[in-house]
């Protein structure tokens, strides 16, 4: 196994897509954890669909994808926090009007242009052959500052996870956090999407969380096996992927998929 | 100087008052119960105190030397918490988070009062188990202990007992005794048992949408709406 990794590292175009990947499931993990605790899963479902329409309509403008798409879905990020706090049964069906509102028109955007084509079979199941050298760095940069700040935040983020009210009652402005979270995961989805797809980037949020959740009881805890687990179900998948010629990102999720059902299991037959 | 004292005050949401003619105080060490009937507004002059809300009319003063973030409150718990991964040490040392400032970490001052508050609500022994393992009464413990790590001087207690057993809620009650006979820690308690407030508290608070009491125990024992309220209960246990 180690030296098919290293014959992978070998590859340019390789080497950067694991070193942002791995950057992204890290990200991705770490925010997943608050995320599904906040029942704000369907979040980075709906933002990767924004994601996936920007970048459309980017391909079609001819502009830079990330300078448009990270605007625009930090911008639907808030939007949504916004109508998950505001009305809560109203805001489920709002996640699912804009996106398949967002795809539509990524759909109408591409077909306007290229045609439905490899294109769009690349954007919604993601190629590794996307991430460019100018991606690459932009990805390193602000993967990096995702993980900063996360750290700074932890304590906020887990008083503002585990009780948004008790948090606001002793002067935590619960509000900015929320919105900090929400700017993170929708630059963490930017930054995947390209390479997961747009339909199962947000699968690196919400697996890892859920699976160490059957197992481990504490935040710390839970923050440190998804991480782990995030990470090595990327490795895994990317070789997987490498050596029998499956789509990259479908092989992750199938990774976080199978660790999903064995910490079930343990954690029922632990019960 | 009265720790908390409402002049004239109304509370409310766009623009509509869900209580007003707010007039009373809460003093050290004072133990006050806050009863009234689902919709008198206990709840919102509850977020008020908080400062979650500001006063429509009237003022909302505290006193010198508790800041708005310094009151320590114990919510009803919610459905999240339940199935939530956390020890118990996590849970009670997030207490301590109005007093992080600007720095990142809890410091070792932060820890020890967290284990104190801890052995104060004898739950020491379980600060390494997850709080979803716990039971209610343990719950309510764990997040009286947290209450306690944000505050020194005022506890704000909504409806505390709600879902424990009686022989929890009677434990629990003592236990709020306590920090407010021994501690000296002044409580403001929302609930609906007006028997336990009156064996228990040193104020009353009766509200119906405005005010309609307040005053010390005895004087609320005196009272028509006192007595009414009183009777009333005990008839329908009599029922």
């Amino acid at each position: 196994m180690m030296s098919v990794f290293s014959e992978m590292l070998q590859y340019d175009f390789l080497r950067r897509a694991l070193l942002v990947g791995f950057l992204v499931s890290l990200c991705a993990a770490l925010l997943g954890v608050s995320l599904v605790l906040k029942r704000y899963s369907m979040i980075g479902d709906g933002l990767s669909h924004v994601g996936f329409g920007t970048l459309a309509v980017a391909t079609a403008l001819g502009v830079a994808p990330l300078k448009l798409t990270i605007p625009v879905v930090v911008a639907a990020a808030f939007l949504l926090l916004q109508l998950s706090e505001n009305a809560k049964i109203k805001g489920d069906s709002a996640i699912a009007l804009i996106s398949s509102g967002a795809l539509a028109i990524g759909v109408m955007a591409i077909s306007i242009t290229t045609g439905m084509n490899m294109e769009v079979y690349n954007y919604m199941f993601g190629s590794i052959l996307s991430v460019s050298k100018e991606d690459a760095r932009l990805s390193i940069v602000l993967c990096i500052a995702v993980l900063v700040l996360f750290i700074i935040f932890y304590n906020r983020i887990f008083a503002i996870t585990f009780d948004e009210t008790f948090a606001k009652a002793t002067g935590t402005k619960v509000q900015s956090y929320n919105m900090i979270i929400a700017f993170l995961t929708a630059i963490t989805i930017v930054l995947g999407m390209r390479m997961m797809g747009a339909m199962l980037i947000s699968s690196l949020i919400i697996f890892p969380a859920l699976t160490s959740m059957q197992i481990f009881k504490k935040f710390k805890s839970v923050v440190i096996s998804s991480a782990v687990l995030s990470v090595g179900c990327f490795f895994t998948g990317m070789i997987f992927s490498y050596v029998y010629g499956t789509p990259s990102g479908a092989s992750v999720v199938c990774a976080n998929l199978i660790v999903f059902l064995v910490f079930t299991l343990i954690g029922k037959i632990r019960q | 100087m009265a720790f908390i004292e409402c002049r004239d005050a109304a509370f409310g949401y766009e623009g509509k008052a869900a209580v007003e003619q707010l007039n009373f105080k809460v003093e050290e060490g004072n133990y006050l119960c806050v009863v009234g009937e689902n919709g008198s507004g206990k709840s919102t002059l509850m977020k008020g105190i908080l400062g979650l809300i500001s006063p429509m009319k009237g003022e909302l003063i505290l006193a010198d030397g508790l800041k708005k973030n310094e009151i320590g409150y114990l919510p009803q718990q919610t459905d999240i918490q339940k199935n939530f991964p956390a020890s118990v040490y996590e849970v009670v040392i997030s207490g301590r988070l109005n007093r992080l400032g600007r720095r990142i970490f809890f410091r070792k001052n932060d820890r020890q009062e967290a284990y104190e508050k801890m052995k104060i609500m004898g739950i020491y022994e379980l600060r390494n188990k997850s709080y979803q393992e716990l039971s209610g009464g343990q719950r309510q413990r764990v997040l009286l202990a947290r209450a306690l790590c944000a505050t020194q001087k005022v506890l704000l207690l909504d409806e505390p007992v709600t879902g424990l057993d009686p022989a929890t809620t009677k434990d629990m009650y003592q236990c709020i005794r306590e920090l407010n006979r021994k501690h000296g820690i002044g409580v403001i308690m929302i609930s609906h048992d007006i028997d336990m407030a009156v064996r228990e508290a040193t104020h009353i608070l009766q509200l119906a949408e405005k005010q309609v009491f307040f005053g010390t125990v005895q004087e609320y024992k005196q009272s028509n709406v006192g007595r009414v309220w009183i009777g009333e209960r005990n008839d329908d246990e009599c029922i």
